[in-house]
């Protein structure tokens, strides 16, 4: 601990998972991931743990309901076409208000779509995904040390809530190396014992792990319990990182990789003497919503960039509140936008800002 | 006084759902007796399905789960992953286990996963109102069988029981029946060594249980137990398929 070491973005991630006392892993081979459960089946018996390679992806989401319900910190991760067949469990997880931890390594969709990196992956990460009135947090590093960071915050977070946490990245995240530090290691002996988890009924009354209400007032009563969570979530779980937004005149907002491609943008528009900031939002569930409403009392005009064919701008807009314009680019499909093709966007916007 | 019957510690007392005639009741006494008898009840983690038993978890008075439909036996696997020394058990129906869940059944057999599985076989879906399911007899009439099952069209009735025998992880397959008392004893009996599989740690055990249905068999209960023992039983014969020493 302390020193820094050179690390593949998803190997980093499971590390992190393990320094954060996680000690279970349940998944299915899909690129662009498969070095992160590769990574967990050499180290987790090395700690005691156990690595399961299931037999589909729905599987493995329903043994992490097992083993969440169980008591245990638990990591599963994907990528997009297996994240879609993970949904029936998630959304069991949130409904039984179990935590647990998922990893998105986001690729290009929809259907099998590509392998390359993408953020397409944004509504389904934030506004459901799978079934029913429930929210995950949701945690998008733009970095590898960042990953790993959010990472032990995400099971703290999970526990906190008992609510899913998902980290989404894409295969850029994932594949790059970077140097990093695991600035603390958990013991599972040390944490707080879950008195609601299935051990065997020993002396007590039975627990049950369930999501079933069949009384419509009772789904009601237990569908605003879980909304008033959310709203504690959207009071307290906001994170983002502001750049440059002192003078800024337009603001771009981007996350992930797109984020640091942002900042090359940034500083070749400024170049040009154009001024522009970036916000960056690393929760996007709950999203960083306040920020962006007080940069529209600020700043000329937004820029959304995604690799998507836009999903966060609509929340970008809702923030707004149509007090300015929102534009969007995006590169879709796999495709990487570069710093130049930014800042053609950006020139083109500059214009009308006048 | 010696006391010669009781209610079961291991169920609540909580009055079952199930239609007149229905045989899940039968079953559901069968394994809270054996968990009671195995001295288990404070260390047993159950998983309930989607079906007519999906509120088992209401009945059982062990720490329970209820699943998603056919993923009972993977949350027992994330279960017993955790709590290897806990002995854990999936209660599931033919819809359940035979179709939405053959992978996960399959899989977790193969695994040689330490848990025991009670696969309730009906020959129908019951919860949902009498539709065909993969177990439902050639020409058996169903709300989506209307004319009879049609082998033609809707395949065969599928046999689990054997199915699950030839995979190496498994340790204990047995197929019971309750339509008689004789038949309730011996069902005891293989839901006693499935546990006891389970507690050796030998790997996998299922014991298929066939059970009534008057209610969309369209028939009264005498009736729905006789028709059991002369349809279903030819079918699906009894006995114990696999038995790891």
């Amino acid at each position: 601990m302390g020193e820094k070491i050179l690390m593949k973005g998803n190997e980093a991630i499971a590390e992190a998972a393990i320094k954060a006392g996680c000690r279970y892993f349940f998944g299915y081979p899909i690129t662009p991931q498969n070095a992160l459960p590769e990574y967990m089946s050499r180290r987790l018996p090395e700690v005691g743990g156990v690595f399961l390679q299931a037999e589909s992806e729905v599987a493995a989401s329903n043994m992490v309901y097992g083993a969440a319900g169980a008591g245990a910190r638990v990591l599963t991760s994907s990528s997009s076409p297996g994240i879609s067949l993970k949904m029936e469990g998630i959304s069991y997880i949130a409904g039984a208000e179990l935590p647990a931890v998922i990893v998105n390594m986001m690729r290009g969709g929809p259907g099998l779509g590509g392998i390359q990196p993408s953020q397409s992956d944004y509504f389904q990460a934030t506004k459901g995904g799978g079934h029913g009135d429930y929210r995950l947090v949701v945690l998008a590093p733009s970095s590898v040390q960042e990953a790993v960071d959010l990472t032990m915050e995400a099971f703290e977070i999970a526990d906190r809530y008992r609510n899913p946490v998902m980290i989404v990245g894409d295969g850029i995240i994932g594949q790059m190396m970077e140097p990093v530090e695991f600035k603390k290691e958990i013991d599972p002996a040390d944490l707080p014992k879950k008195d609601w988890a299935t051990d065997g009924a020993k002396g007590r009354e039975k627990n049950v792990i369930n999501s079933l209400f069949l009384d419509p007032r009772e789904l009601e009563k237990h569908n605003l319990k879980l909304k008033a969570k959310y709203d504690k979530m959207k009071e307290k779980e906001v994170r983002y990182e502001t750049y440059k937004m002192d003078d800024a005149e337009l603001v771009i907002v981007a996350y992930g990789t797109t984020a640091r491609i942002a900042l090359s943008a940034i500083e070749l528009a400024r170049e040009k003497g154009i001024k522009v900031g970036l916000i960056r939002p690393i929760s996007l569930f709950p999203f960083p919503e306040k920020i962006i409403a007080e940069a529209a009392g600020k700043v000329n005009s937004f820029l959304v960039v995604e690799m998507s064919a836009g999903q966060m701008v609509e929340d970008v807009r809702l923030a707004v509140n149509g007090k300015k314009e929102v534009y969007f680019y995006g590169r879709t499909g796999g495709m990487v936008p570069s710093p130049e093709e930014i800042v053609e966007e950006i020139v083109k916007i500059g214009g009308a800002i006048k | 006084m010696k006391l010669v019957a009781g209610y079961p510690d291991s169920l609540t007392e909580k009055p079952f759902h199930y239609c007149p005639g229905c045989t899940h009741g039968i079953i559901h006494r069968l394994v809270a007796e054996v968990i009671d008898e195995l001295g288990i009840r404070e260390e047993t983690i159950g998983v309930a399905p989607v079906g007519c038993s999906v509120l088992a978890y209401e009945y059982f008075d062990v720490d329970m789960f209820e699943a998603s439909h056919g993923r009972a036996p993977a949350v027992a696997t994330g279960v017993k992953r955790v709590h290897p020394d806990k002995i854990v058990f999936t209660y599931q129906g033919d819809g359940d286990l035979a179709s939405i869940g053959t992978a996960e059944i399959i899989h977790a057999a193969n695994r040689g996963e330490k848990i025991t599985t009670i696969f309730v076989n009906n020959a129908i879906y019951g919860m949902t109102g009498g539709q065909m399911a993969p177990t439902t007899l050639v020409g058996q009439k169903t709300t989506t069988s209307p004319f009879g099952r049609d082998t033609n069209t809707a395949g065969h009735p599928i046999k689990i029981s054997e199915m699950l025998s030839v995979l190496d992880g498994s340790a204990y397959i047995a197929r019971v029946s309750v339509h008689d008392p004789k038949h309730i004893r011996q069902a005891k009996k293989a839901i006693k060594k499935a546990f006891q599989v389970q507690i050796e740690g030998k790997g996998f055990a299922l014991v298929e249980v066939l059970s009534a249905c008057p209610t969309n068999w369209g028939m009264a209960p005498v009736e729905a137990v006789k028709w059991l023992a002369d349809n279903m039983v030819p079918t699906y014969p009894l006995g114990e398929f696999k038995e790891v020493e």
